[in-house]
């Protein structure tokens, strides 16, 4: 049995077993891996950094080199039965574009977000007055891919805007987790330090 | 000729149906040269096609009968190598219209006893994978684990996935292109013109009269050897060095290391590669484009095919570059195929995928694996 990083993990109890998942920015393959091993899930991953898809493919996983800004469209409708996007729509160029094309091609939407309303990151900023620096966003504002942050109602507000439909969400603070179907108390904004929604249009 | 390659453990086959080709002319029999290495199991599934490029052949990991030089896929192909001969059995075929056993213009046409020379029909790309098709049917294998090729060869593994998916559980083209580019038909038309300006080429007909173009062979060799590396590996290896000289010459013979290396090159050839086989295959390069022959769109020819691809390109190849593999990359994507793409950093040009590039070999190794 293949221990999986927490978030990815709960990620990972999301998708239903014998379904074709696409990791959007799979990074290494760590969760396709998973996916791949003990949800007999027909995997495909896209990542933009060329190295790491060499290294998934000799793990021996079906990845290819692209860009999330400009290769979703590749896809035809509704082609995979999950779309999974972890930590990644924060660094993403068009994030409304990308959630709008994730819904195109997948049947049902994982998407993972650092969350910006999280208490600690309201705090280095109204104390400091300083760009947050937390476990989860840990580099500089000069050094960030995270172009893009958003907090929980952020997000969803952005789903609504779109008509897409949340059903279940995830959110992590200090190693727990809560579950909710559809969206999260309103207090998740503040005491979640990550959101993993479940969208289904 | 044959009986050398049967003197190196080479197989025949001698197809006695016809051959209809592309062009609707026909071929009433012919051999096909072939090497295998490993052992086919007993129900015959083990089985890996490795399909040669232009200028390769059927010695693909054991010692070249005329050059005396080792296999050219010798570190990819063999015991605990990426292409496990332990596992797999491999299979590595001349192709039609080549010049080391298989039927090709300096065979014997059967009806005139006389060599064709450039009364061979004109073969295709898929022509050539008909031939194949033909021997895994001979040799009772239903299904190839892969089907695997660098250039020419990846050409061929793209045609074998167009039109025999069913027969294939993968396929592996490396370095290549779904259809021949102005540029690419552009340095063969200066090959091919510089063996039919030979004058001992005489219109293809040199074996009759014993002679042979090898000037005008050995400068195509010259040209496309020079397309298959890259500014830097020639920086590298060669930059202004002159060739046992401590000063220019003053004169037109071989002053730098580059020249020398590169009349070597063509000098080599000569003695291994038939100039009209030469005409033949790049002509059938030339002519190789995947929509057209199957008159569909690249995303249409493999829609929903259940085959798993690997593609593999090499950052420092200018003559099948990156963007001609994504190409393929990009259409198997949008057909909802099982496709792994690697970009393989290296300056070494086309030929990276013969060098010595550990990456390609790790990747390469972990598809094979996986499958």
């Amino acid at each position: 049995m293949i221990t999986l990083r927490k978030d990815l993990d709960l990620i990972a109890n999301l998708v239903e077993d014998n379904s074709k998942v696409i990791d959007i920015g799979c990074g290494n393959g760590e969760l396709l891996n998973f996916l791949n091993k003990n949800k007999n899930s027909k995997i495909q991953g896209l990542e933009i950094n060329q190295k790491k898809v060499n290294k998934c493919v000799s793990k021996g996983l079906s990845v290819i080199q692209g860009d999330a800004d400009k290769d979703l469209g590749l896809y035809p409708e509704k082609s995979f039965d999950y779309v999974i996007l972890s930590q990644t729509i924060q660094a993403t160029l068009e994030p409304k574009k990308i959630l709008t094309e994730l819904t195109r091609i997948g049947k049902r939407v994982i998407v993972s977000i650092p969350n910006f309303g999280f208490w600690k990151v309201r705090l280095d900023l109204l104390i400091k007055g300083k760009m947050p620096i937390t476990s989860k966003l840990n580099s500089t504002w000069f050094e960030t891919e995270n172009i893009h942050l958003c907090t929980i109602s952020d997000f969803t507000d952005l789903c609504d805007q779109l008509n897409l439909k949340i059903k279940q969400t995830v959110t992590i603070a200090s190693n727990k987790q809560k579950r909710f179907s559809g969206k999260p108390n309103k207090s998740e904004n503040i005491f979640a330090e990550e959101a993993i929604f479940l969208i289904q249009n | 000729m044959n009986e050398e390659h049967k003197k190196n453990d080479c197989l025949f086959y001698n197809d006695p149906e016809s051959l209809l080709l592309e062009s609707g002319q026909i071929i009433n029999g012919h051999d096909i040269a072939y090497k295998t290495y490993g052992t086919l199991n007993s129900k015959k599934d083990n089985a890996i096609l490795i399909c040669h490029a232009l200028s390769g052949d059927q010695y693909v990991a054991s010692l070249h009968p005329i050059t005396k030089k080792e296999g050219w896929w010798e570190r990819m192909v063999g015991k605990d190598k990426p292409i496990d001969t332990s596992r797999f059995f491999v299979i590595c075929i001349n192709v039609l219209g080549g010049c080391m056993g298989s039927t090709g213009p300096a065979s014997i046409n059967p009806e005139t006893n006389k060599v064709f020379a450039v009364n061979f029909p004109i073969i295709t790309i898929a022509d050539m994978v008909k031939a194949q098709v033909r021997l895994i049917d001979n040799l009772g294998i239903e299904e190839l684990v892969s089907v695997i090729g660098g250039s020419m060869g990846g050409m061929q593994a793209l045609e074998w996935a167009a039109s025999y998916p069913e027969r294939l559980k993968s396929a592996i083209p490396i370095a290549t292109s779904s259809r021949h580019t102005a540029q690419n038909i552009a340095f063969h038309e200066l090959g091919r013109q510089a063996i039919m300006a030979d004058i001992n080429w005489n219109a293809g007909n040199y074996k009759d009269q014993n002679t042979n173009p090898s000037k005008g062979l050995s400068i195509a060799r010259m040209t496309a050897h020079v397309t298959y590396l890259s500014e830097a590996s020639l920086t590298k290896k060669f930059g202004r060095k002159l060739q046992d000289k401590t000063d220019l010459g003053f004169g037109f013979d071989a002053d730098f290391q580059i020249e020398s290396y590169l009349r070597h090159q063509g000098h080599t050839f000569v003695d291994r590669f038939d100039a009209n086989s030469y005409l033949y295959i790049t002509r059938a390069m030339d002519y190789f484009d995947l929509e057209k022959t199957h008159k569909k769109s690249l995303t249409e020819i493999y829609a929903n095919s259940n085959l798993k691809f690997l593609i593999v390109s090499f950052t420092g190849d200018w003559l099948y570059p990156t963007s001609e593999n994504l190409m393929i990359v990009r259409a198997l994507s949008a057909g909802g195929v099982d496709v792994s793409f690697v970009e393989i950093e290296s300056d070494k040009g086309h030929d990276a995928f013969l060098l010595d590039e550990p990456e390609f070999d790790v990747c390469l190794d972990g598809f094979l694996k996986s499958l």
